[in-house]
């Protein structure tokens, strides 16, 4: 009989290691596959003028393969949407966590699950046509298609996830600690500031990591909003991003072709840079905790 | 030992089934070149294959100029080329069958007063050297310059009639027709150009030299922006046969539902 249960065991242990192996097999699928694909290009038109080139112009008789507004502009919409949306989404959280009465807190959880339902495309449809010309309207530019709509569209988006795990965080927070703040005199707001936020400290950084991933990957929703000229960013003009570079001419590009190629390469540089968006801040948490 | 035997029937039978769906095979059509001529083909080659069930529909995107080539070459049945025959590849015994012209509309919004732009004042409004719709005929404010992505078939059609290759300045190049369409009409000051077939009243389509674009207008060729489909064949050497079907196929009038669905207007 026990011998039989050991047998089963290994089996199950066997069973889910596969499992895990399956995604561990997928990253490194991926991986290989944007790395030997996004050599070629890089090494034929050199890493410098590749990174650094201010020029993007594929499909010209000349072409030139600059992709520094690409970059420049993925990390300003970031930044961006983490500025709008981080704040508003932290605060929200902290008020779902501590304060919220129960039945409202049942109707505002509701409506964040339904805006991370929404698909991105339709995010980029009611940008387009409310967002744009309400740009373009209240500043009074020519053409609202901009980095400052895409910022917008981008810090919405990150709402749902920033929300959600910053309240699981905050509400695995233990009620001791907030029953001792209270009962050494302790303000309900200063307890939650002071006690509650540093204990979900690492909850709430992962919330905002989820938050600049799913910002810098976006592309449908950001495709239809910032106009997707390769200029350097500038709030109120047309941006492209790294990820819209890569979609708006994949089905135009031959195989084999060096625009495919240089394609997979600013993919690879996507890859690389949320490699270390996710190191970043692996390192800091770690450091926290063990300081 | 059953088992093994039971296994052996069956791959048997899947091979049979194989070798039986290779011997309905009765020919390839293979059609090579332009990449603006995508969608006309795409549909012209899905329903070719369905109605003669067997026949295999190769269509290899590399560029009129190279469409050309690979006919006169023989690599391909039938070459597509989204520009007339030039002088001297008429000469080398090819032989350009109008299938299609592509008609592309210039539109702006609803409220720009604008309805008539000649060839030459829209290419300078495309460059930039008209930046402001006064100098147009239109309000005194800054024209927004709507376009498609590079690689696009459109755009590459609007650019070269237009003589702009590689010189527009655009505020947006967005990734559909339809964007293109919405976009403008969401902008007072915006200019944009798409597909004649898919341009709707949400837009004004400006006539360009005096004459409005519509399938009349582009198929006895007074409306300018358009540019003819063509399919490229060897004047001396015969088709095989299911490429001569198709070539029957695509330009019979049947055909002409197929194609103007794929946004270009039938010539037959």
């Amino acid at each position: 009989m026990g011998r039989r249960k050991r047998a089963v065991e290994t089996a199950v242990h066997g069973a889910f290691l596969l499992l895990g192996l399956i995604t561990v097999g997928c990253v490194l699928l991926i991986t290989v596959y944007l790395i030997l694909s996004g050599i070629p290009a890089i090494r034929q038109i050199g890493l410098f003028d590749f990174l650094l080139g201010k020029t993007w112009a594929s499909a010209a008789a000349e072409p030139s393969y600059g992709i520094l507004p690409f970059i420049l502009t993925s990390i300003c919409g970031t930044a961006g949407a983490i500025l709008f949306g981080v704040p508003v989404g932290f605060l929200t959280a902290v008020y779902l966590a501590k304060l919220a009465p129960p039945k409202l807190k049942i109707v505002v959880e509701a409506a964040v699950s339904l805006l991370a339902g929404i698909p991105s495309v339709v995010y980029g449809l009611v940008g387009m046509l409310v967002l744009v010309p309400g740009i373009r309207k209240l500043f009074r530019v020519p053409d609202g298609a901009s980095l400052l709509a895409s910022i917008i569209v981008l810090a919405i988006m990150i709402l749902p996830s920033i929300i959600k795990v910053s309240v699981t965080a905050l509400e695995a927070v233990p009620k001791e600690y907030e029953d001792a703040s209270l009962a050494l005199g302790a303000t309900p707001m200063e307890t939650y500031f002071r006690v509650s936020v540093p204990a979900a400290k690492s909850g709430i950084a992962a919330a905002v990591v989820l938050g600049v991933g799913r910002a810098i990957g976006e592309a449908m929703a950001v495709m239809m909003v910032s106009g997707n000229v390769a200029n350097m960013p500038s709030l109120f003009q047309s941006v492209r991003f790294l990820t819209t570079a890569v979609t708006s001419e994949m089905s135009y590009s031959s195989p084999g072709s060096l625009q495919r190629q240089a394609l997979f390469s600013i993919a690879l540089v996507l890859y690389l840079f949320i490699l270390l968006i996710n190191t970043a801040l692996n390192f800091f948490l770690k450091r926290d905790k063990e300081g | 030992m059953k088992k093994i035997l039971t296994l052996t029937m069956a791959l048997l039978l899947v091979i049979m089934t194989m070798t039986g769906c290779s011997q309905k095979n009765t020919g390839t059509v293979s059609t090579d070149g332009s990449t603006s001529m995508e969608k006309v083909i795409g549909a012209l080659g899905e329903a070719f294959e369905e109605q003669t069930n067997g026949v295999t529909f190769t269509y290899n995107p590399t560029g009129s100029g190279s469409g050309i080539q690979a006919v006169q070459e023989g690599r391909c049945d039938i070459g597509l080329s989204s520009r007339a025959l030039k002088d001297e590849e008429a000469s080398n015994g090819l032989k350009a069958t109008i299938l299609a012209y592509d008609g592309i509309a210039v539109i702006v919004n609803l409220e720009n007063p604008v309805t008539d732009l000649s060839l030459e004042t829209i290419a300078r409004i495309y460059t930039g050297e008209i930046a402001n719709w006064k100098d147009a005929g239109g309000n005194d404010a800054e024209i927004v310059r709507i376009g498609r992505e590079a690689g696009s078939g459109t755009r590459d059609g609007f650019e070269t009639i237009t003589g702009t290759a590689d010189a527009c300045q655009y505020r947006q190049e967005l990734t559909s027709t339809g964007d293109v369409i919405t976009a403008v009409s969401q902008n007072p000051n915006a200019i944009g150009y798409a597909s004649l077939a898919s341009v709707k009243d949400s837009v004004r389509t400006l006539s360009v030299g005096g004459v409005a674009p519509s399938e009349d207008t582009v198929k006895d060729g007074s409306y300018v922006i358009q540019r003819p489909f063509v399919l490229v064949t060897k004047d001396n050497a015969p088709l095989s046969d299911a490429a001569q079907k198709f070539f029957d196929f695509a330009t019979s009038p049947d055909a002409a539902a197929l194609i103007s669905a794929a946004g270009a207007v039938a010539a037959n």
